[in-house]
């Protein structure tokens, strides 16, 4: 299968790879997918005045996984929670130009947002 | 020396045709390009005379008799026959037949549309290792088991099954059973033959012995007969058993491929065994890395290499390794988005099923290819791992399976 210029940059340059302290209260974790899947991925936002100052993630997937989650990661960064949480993954395939047989990682990506923001009003309910 | 990339390091998928071989096909495309079957000119005697040639050459690899070969399209085709034309044909001494979970789906196939047809069909789950004894087979056997197919070297994990044992054991409990050998990956790789084994039927492929893509064979025993029904009806080709107009340039460059791997067989394991375990040892400089299948030398064939790098996925790590031309056992880099059935049916996890990595070293392989394939993997794994969270928390150690994933 040929990968296109765009997924084959974000994986040889992925963004924002990196973990923060899962316990730190201005941060949201999301860990989606299942090993026996063959790919997780685990994205990470930091919350400052309700808007994302910083994102970071790791995936185990191909190709189109990990340039999915690292596309993520810079298109969140700056928003505001409900802004994020608005991103569809179709919007990942489009700027990927993902293969059908792939728009399985971009919904593993937009699952990881959503995850992440989950966690993080979670952790403020309180 | 340089390198030349991109490299091939995929001789289970197919092989180049060797130059030697090249040079006797070309005369049969352009000079004596005359049909097999034409009995009244000098043409047809030509191309005649040249396909005997070759069944001589490709049954001599196998130590069967020249009359025994029946030319197909593919191993494929090869597999088709044998089962269902046995099946057919033996139809009314029993309708069970015993197979393998890890056979090509060549074989698999076949055996599900008998099922379809009212067959009944046992498939064996092997070891762990990918080995099935003879104890397995006898005991699946019944009254109604008219065969018997199993792979002598798998495609994926090179296992190389002890045919001669299982043959000894099936004919012993039933000689009237039949034993068909799936030889594809096998044949002129590890020594094999037709009477050791007790093979009734053994199905070859010229493009996995640096011969031609595009023809195969079925050896048929003769003595004593085994009979089988045709799955392509015409002009009464090959004694009835494959009609249609032989391919004589690549079934001239079979025979020669079949001769270069029986004369080079012996020095050619040896050396390939030599790059193989050169490649494990860099590889396995790796933490968490599995081989799949045994390593034990009897059992494997000398140029395979499956090995799982936990925590990488394959088809990334393939990504990665964009001039190596190797395969992946990870459901992303099949049709089916399953991973590799044959590593499922080891009990392989899922996980490290993903992570597999199959290396097919062959004749045209050199030891600095293999240097350069080891440096390339290890970094590969490291660059990815560095990204898996999988790979961090197991670093950390949390246990895996303690963590509710969610499947999608």
């Amino acid at each position: 299968m040929a990968y296109s210029d765009k997924v084959i940059d974000h994986y040889e340059n992925p963004r924002n790879v990196g973990t923060f302290g899962k316990e730190e209260d201005d941060v949201g974790t999301g860990l989606v997918g299942a090993p026996a899947c063959g790919d997780v991925t685990r994205l990470q936002i930091k919350v400052k005045d309700g808007r994302i100052e910083d994102a970071k993630f790791k995936t185990f997937g191909c190709g189109s996984a990990i340039a999915s989650s690292s596309l993520a990661t810079e298109m969140i960064k700056g928003m505001t929670l409900d802004q994020a949480a608005e991103i569809k993954n179709t919007q990942i395939v489009e700027e990927l130009n993902l293969p059908p047989v792939k728009i399985h990682c971009s919904v593993l990506a937009e699952d990881a947002i959503k995850a992440a923001i989950e966690d993080y009003k979670k952790k403020h309910q309180r | 020396m340089s390198l030349k990339l991109p490299l091939f390091m995929d001789n289970h998928s197919t092989t180049p045709v060797d130059p030697r071989v090249l040079e006797t096909m070309i005369p049969f495309f352009t000079q004596q390009f005359g049909n097999a079957a034409s009995r009244n000119h000098v043409f047809g005697w030509q191309a005649e005379a040249a396909v005997e040639h070759a069944r001589t050459q490709v049954a001599a690899l196998i130590g069967g008799d020249g009359k025994e070969i029946v030319w197909t399209s593919g191993a494929t085709e090869a597999n088709n026959l044998a089962i269902k034309g046995a099946a057919s044909f033996y139809k009314k001494q029993g309708n069970h037949v015993i197979t393998v979970e890890t056979e090509h789906k060549s074989v698999l196939d076949t055996c599900k549309r008998l099922e379809r047809e009212g067959y009944e069909v046992t498939y064996l789950r092997p070891q762990k290792d990918g080995i099935v004894t003879p104890e397995m087979v006898t005991a699946a056997m019944t009254d109604k088991t008219v065969l018997v197919s199993i792979m002598l070297a798998n495609n994926e994990i090179g296992v190389v099954q002890d045919v001669n044992a299982i043959g000894a054991a099936i004919k012993a409990k039933n000689s009237k059973c039949l034993f068909h050998i799936d030889a594809v990956q096998g044949a002129g790789k590890v020594p094999f033959d037709v009477n050791a084994s007790k093979a009734d039927l053994v199905a070859l492929s010229a493009h996995k012995m640096y011969g031609p893509k595009g023809v195969g064979a079925l050896w048929v025993r003769r003595k004593p007969r085994v009979r089988i029904d045709p799955i392509i009806d015409g002009g009464g080709h090959e004694r009835g058993m494959r009609s249609g107009t032989l391919a004589v340039p690549l079934i001239v460059g079979f025979g020669k491929a079949a001769e270069l791997a029986k004369e080079e067989m012996g020095a050619e394991a040896i050396r390939l065994a030599a790059l193989r375990d050169r490649l494990y040892r860099g590889l396995s400089k790796l933490p968490e890395t599995y081989v799949n299948g045994t390593m034990d030398p009897a059992h494997r064939l000398p140029g395979n290499l499956n090995i799982s790098f936990a925590f990488v996925e394959g088809e990334s790590l393939l990504m990665a390794l964009k001039d190596v031309a190797v395969s992946s056992g990870s459901a992303c880099t099949s049709a089916s988005l399953e991973p590799s059935y044959v590593l499922r049916a080891l009990g392989t996890g899922d996980e490290l099923a993903h992570s597999s990595i199959r290396f097919g070293i062959g004749r045209f392989n050199t030891e600095e290819e293999v240097d350069y394939v080891i440096d390339l993997v290890v970094k590969s794994v490291e660059k990815l791992r560095s990204l898996s969270p999988l790979w961090e928390m197991h670093q950390e150690g949390i246990d895996l399976n303690s963590i509710q994933w969610t499947p999608h």
